[in-house]
């Protein structure tokens, strides 16, 4: 451990309430499962000092099923994501994205509230959660009231590590519509090329989801992770999707390769570079074009 | 009553049930009264000269231990094969890691601020960071040239086949760097003060290089150093030399401070800063007649060995010797060298260069096949070496080789005939492109040449009076099972049952130099001596009246008892002699390089996914001859780790170099293969007991890494048409070939 601890504080609060009037001051910022600061905190490069364990507030756990949405806490593991029925049956790409997360050990103490604050552009579920238009309540206390707003999960990341987040505020809710599970002829796809099978962080990360009418696309939706300084929607791929005949694939392919290689500003890194990021995305659009007319669905 | 043999039987580990149950004492799980910890400062820039080292505040430095160059008594060189790398910089830095200030604190969380707090100024000089670079002799960072050893085999008149051949073809061939990730990471606890001397515990391969290392920096007499060896979490190579360096950090603060010291480096630490596989470039340039017989083999083979000399000129020896392979060529000329570059020192790892130079033999193996229109094994098959044929170092083969055997067993198990013709079918209409490919190689067990009549290695047996028999040696247990097998050997020799043996602890003050645990050496070598020094021990209780030929264990005991009681002691030692016929011209570098080979035929099955040029391994045969197999299960599990570790240096395992610092020193961004990642590993084992290996037992530890690195970029090309050249064959690489078209 390289970090000297006692320069470090953490604190809890026993409430939501009390938690959010302890991050008004500032002073604190929120730990949630730690799986990705304890990384920083070991290799002594954790340079904020004052933290609040949010840990122990068991209203921002669970999974609640409504009518039109299901309803998560910020605090619900990969785990519990992993073990939910309704998840399972309509929403297989946030599945996959949590089994494909770490190791066992992080699945059941990481969040996806973290996972979304953390806000790394390789992050596994952010694609899934754009996939599924999810939705973010933000909740902060104002004169000792908790006050809430909502904002779309597409707009929530405004630049590498930057959010709409303000200080003092606490993502609570992450909600996603259950459209995709209720309307008919969505075909979902999730692919993680990570550095290798297991215990990987992502290369490439794209979950896409798309609506064929007899062989027509009627409406698709395209996400990617690590290959921007963002998690992504691509919104000039989506369009150029739309209305595409798929018995005639093999004459737009390239061209829907190289809208969404516009879209896209990968990088060189540790990991991977550039060149075979751009390339690589290419290849599963492609690929998932290619699911489609097969009419496979999962 | 005769007991029933052990060896070939998968006998429990000696020391299995304390690891399992946690029992086992690691250096990390010990604690000294009064001890205090230590770190190391180390330098930031590859290479220039110290001007000034200040200590900022934000600690108590007063209650700190602290160490600098100007510090040391003795000589500050380790002492390995040469004198040139300091325990601590004095003036010039050398790579990014150097060690340059030593801090010790009862409170190690302290340390680590501290850490931070020293500051070392410098004047960088411009630094040398690639063989060719080196080579090249711009910057001059070492000797005269950059070039800590060179090499020159010479075997017949390679200069007149050039025009004779029907063909000569070239390749170059090109292998990365590679951590070993033993679990458990270094580290080491000393205590050290003029009336006692100086005394080390720690993780380490080497007790007796350790104790050698620590002679010329406290300047002491022998005796007054002793090393002693915990339990130890791993090696393959990485804690030979390394653990040399570190006990003599420990030691220094322990002798400024007067207190123990403990100095344990977390894996961040332990991957940047200690030793790694050599990085290499080869060149064959291959004379073949149209029958696809070998005439000519012209190779050169150079290898980074970072800052400073430590084993690099024996890497080179055994890459050098193996980078002909298990054929018969008439003409051979091998240039090689082992270069100086401003990266922390590159070591030993399991292979010790075989499996650079073995990867770029067995690629072009199948290089030149295809040219000639052969098929990989019919091209190998007509250039296998056999007895009465010699090596590139014109060794006789004296011994039953039968590589053609092997080869057959080989392909047959793997089904490789019937996939090669399947994947060509239907490989067209997928994007999944399977593959299989394989190589065909061979590894010396022991030192190379005339290394272990140098070496003189000595083992003892001792008995107590209840009869209990103790094997006195300084190779270490570290994982590969040393302790059962010298146990197996020992209870065999003395008809002993297995449970009344036991292996004593390495420490200098007790044990015999039994050499090195390096080099595949430990069974064929050392177990010999175990084996002789048991007989040696029954002959003397039988000479001296007490023991019957034909004994029963009850038996042994009573006379143990006697024995003891009239002499006081019972021990035998054992002492190396070189079997006959070895001879070995070391300038020449011509002769037995080494007293036997093992030989292996390793299959590998893999598909290419097109969509993100990921390469995974589906099927994987090892398929070896390694003299007698002493137990089943280790030597199964000897295997499967080292292919293992072979599919890391084939496809995962990649060092990123910033600056001449490994950039990825974290388990998470240096990819290790997991289960999920890795093939079934299928190990067969084909039995041809060597007369002098103990019960015919040869070296098996470093094989296993020659192999699947060739054998699966052989695979590769075979089910993508990618003549990739180079290790690791990371999916950017293979999709940049593919767009260049590189197709056959």
């Amino acid at each position: 451990m390289r970090a000297y601890l006692p320069d470090y504080e953490m604190i809890t609060a026993p409430s939501l309430q009390g938690a959010l009037e302890v991050l008004a001051r500032g002073e604190f910022r929120p730990f949630a499962g730690g799986t990705d600061l304890m990384v920083l905190f070991e290799a002594g490069k954790l340079s904020h000092h004052k933290w609040l364990s949010i840990w122990g507030l068991d209203e921002l756990r669970g999974i609640r099923v409504e009518a039109a949405h299901i309803a998560m806490g910020a605090l619900t593991t990969y785990s519990q994501i992993q073990r939910d029925a309704t998840v399972q049956a309509e929403f297989p790409l946030l599945i996959e994205a949590a089994r494909l997360t770490g190791a066992i050990a992080i699945q059941n103490r990481g969040t996806l509230g973290g996972n979304i604050v953390n806000a790394s552009p390789a992050a596994d579920s952010p694609p899934a959660l754009l996939v599924y238009e999810a939705e973010l309540e933000l909740v902060s206390c104002v004169g000792g009231k908790i006050v809430s707003r909502w904002v779309s999960y597409r707009d929530f990341h405004t630049g590498y590590k930057s959010t709409l987040l303000k200080k003092g505020e606490l993502l609570r809710t992450i909600r996603l519509p259950r459209t995709l599970g209720a309307e008919k002829g969505w075909v979902q796809h999730y692919r993680k090329v990570g550095t290798r099978k297991a215990q990987a962080i992502s290369k490439i990360c794209i979950a896409a989801a798309a609506r064929v009418e007899g062989a027509k696309i009627t409406d698709a939706r395209i996400a990617l992770g690590s290959v921007a300084p963002v998690p992504m929607r691509c919104l000039k791929t989506e369009a150029y999707l739309r209305g595409k005949d798929l018995g005639l694939a093999a004459s737009w392919m390239g061209e829907a390769r190289a809208v969404i290689a516009s879209e896209i500003s990968p990088i060189d890194d540790i990991r991977s570079n550039a060149d075979y990021r751009r390339g690589v995305t290419q290849n599963l659009l492609e690929e998932f074009v290619k699911k489609l007319s097969s009419g496979s669905t999962r | 009553m005769r007991q029933t043999q052990t060896v070939g039987r998968s006998v429990q580990r000696k020391e299995g049930r304390e690891k399992l149950t946690g029992q086992a004492r690691y250096v990390d799980d010990l604690t000294f009264p009064n001890m205090l910890h230590g770190v190391t400062v180390r330098s930031s820039i590859p290479r220039g000269r110290i001007k000034k080292i200040h200590f900022e505040h934000g600690v108590p430095w007063g209650e700190f231990t602290i160490v600098k160059a100007s510090d040391i008594q003795g000589s500050n060189h380790v002492a390995l094969i040469l004198k040139d790398q300091p325990f601590l910089a004095e003036e010039l830095i050398n790579h990014c890691e150097e060690a340059v200030v030593l801090l010790a604190h009862p409170d190690k969380h302290l340390l680590e601020k501290a850490r931070k707090l020293v500051g070392i100024e410098t004047d960088p000089l411009p630094p040398v960071f690639t063989i060719e670079e080196a080579l090249a002799g711009k910057q001059i960072i070492w000797g005269a040239d950059n070039v800590f050893k060179a090499y020159r085999v010479e075997k017949g008149d390679l200069d007149s086949v050039w025009a004779k051949a029907d063909r000569v073809i070239e390749a170059e061939y090109e292998t990365g760097a590679q951590e070993q990730l033993y679990i458990e990471n270094n580290g080491m606890i000393a205590v050290a003060n003029p009336q006692d001397g100086v005394t080390v515990w720690g993780s380490m391969q080497c007790p007796y290089y350790v104790h050698k290392g620590l002679l010329p920096l406290f300047n002491l007499p022998q005796e007054k150093i002793r090393v002693i060896q915990t339990e130890t979490g791993g090696g393959f190579g990485g804690k030979e030399e390394y653990p040399t360096l570190l006990a003599g950090h420990a030691a220094l603060l322990a002798w400024k401070s007067g207190r123990p010291v403990k100095m344990i480096y977390d894996r961040a630490e332990d991957m940047v800063a200690t030793t790694k596989r050599h990085p290499s470039r080869t060149r064959h340039r291959t004379a073949v007649s149209k029958d696809g017989k070998l005439i000519g083999m012209e190779i050169e083979f150079n290898i980074d060995g970072g800052a400073y000399a430590t084993l690099s000129s024996v890497v080179l020896s055994r890459g050098t010797i193996h980078s002909a392979g298990p054929y018969f060529c008439p003409h051979v000329r091998v240039i090689s060298r082992a270069v100086a570059t401003n990266s922390p020192p590159h070591g030993a790892f399991r292979g010790f260069g075989a499996p650079q130079s073995l990867f770029a033999l067995e690629r072009h193996m199948d290089h030149v096949a295809r040219e000639l229109g052969l098929e990989p094994d019919e091209f190998r098959r007509r250039n296998f070496l056999r007895e009465g044929l010699t090596t590139a170092t014109s060794q006789l083969i004296r011994e039953k080789v039968d590589l053609s055997g092997l080869l057959d067993h080989a392909l047959e198990k793997s089904d490789y005939h019937a996939k090669r013709e399947r994947f060509a079918r239907e490989n067209p209409g997928s994007s999944v492109k399977k593959g299989i490919g394989f190589a065909t190689f061979l590894h010396g067990g022991g030192f190379t040449g005339s290394g272990e009549k140098t070496l003189a290695s000595v083992v003892g047996v001792e008995a107590t009076p209840h009869g209990q028999v103790r094997v006195l040696a300084a190779s270490t247990e570290i994982g590969q099972g040393t302790n059962t097998i010298f146990s197996q050997i020992a209870a065999d020799a003395l008809k002993l049952p297995y449970e009344q043996l036991e292996v004593a602890q390495p420490d200098t003050a007790h044990v015999p130099n039994s050499g090195p645990t390096v080099a595949s050496r430990t069974v064929m070598v050392v177990g010999k001596l175990v084996e002789t020094a048991a007989v040696a021990l029954r002959d003397l209780l039988i000479g001296a009246g007490l023991l019957p030929a034909e004994y029963s264990p009850e038996q042994f005991r009573q006379a143990c008892a006697g024995y003891i009681e009239k002499f006081g002691q019972l021990r035998a030692n054992s002492q190396y002699k070189q079997p006959p016929n070895i001879e070995w011209d070391d300038e020449k570098y011509q002769g037995d390089a080494y007293g036997a080979f093992s030989w292996a035929v390793y299959v590998a099955e893999v598909s290419v996914d097109t969509v993100t040029w990921e390469t995974h391994v589906d099927d994987f045969v090892a398929l070896q001859e390694v003299g007698r197999v002493m137990n089943p299960i280790l030597a199964a599990g000897q295997i499967e780790g080292g292919v293992a570790q072979g599919i890391g240096y084939a496809l995962y395992e990649n060092v990123v170099w910033k600056d001449g610092r490994m950039a990825n020193g974290q388990m998470t961004n240096y990819i290790m293969p997991t289960s999920m990642d890795l093939a079934s590993i299928r190990v067969f084992f084909e039995e041809n007991p060597y007369s002098y290996g103990p019960s015919g037992a040869k070296g098996i530890g470093e094989l296993p890494l020659d192999g699947p690195a060739p054998a699966i970029l052989n695979a590769v090309e075979n089910a993508t048409g990618l003549k990739v050249r180079k290790i690791p064959l990371m999916p950017e690489v293979l999709m940049q070939e593919a767009k260049r078209g590189a197709h056959v």
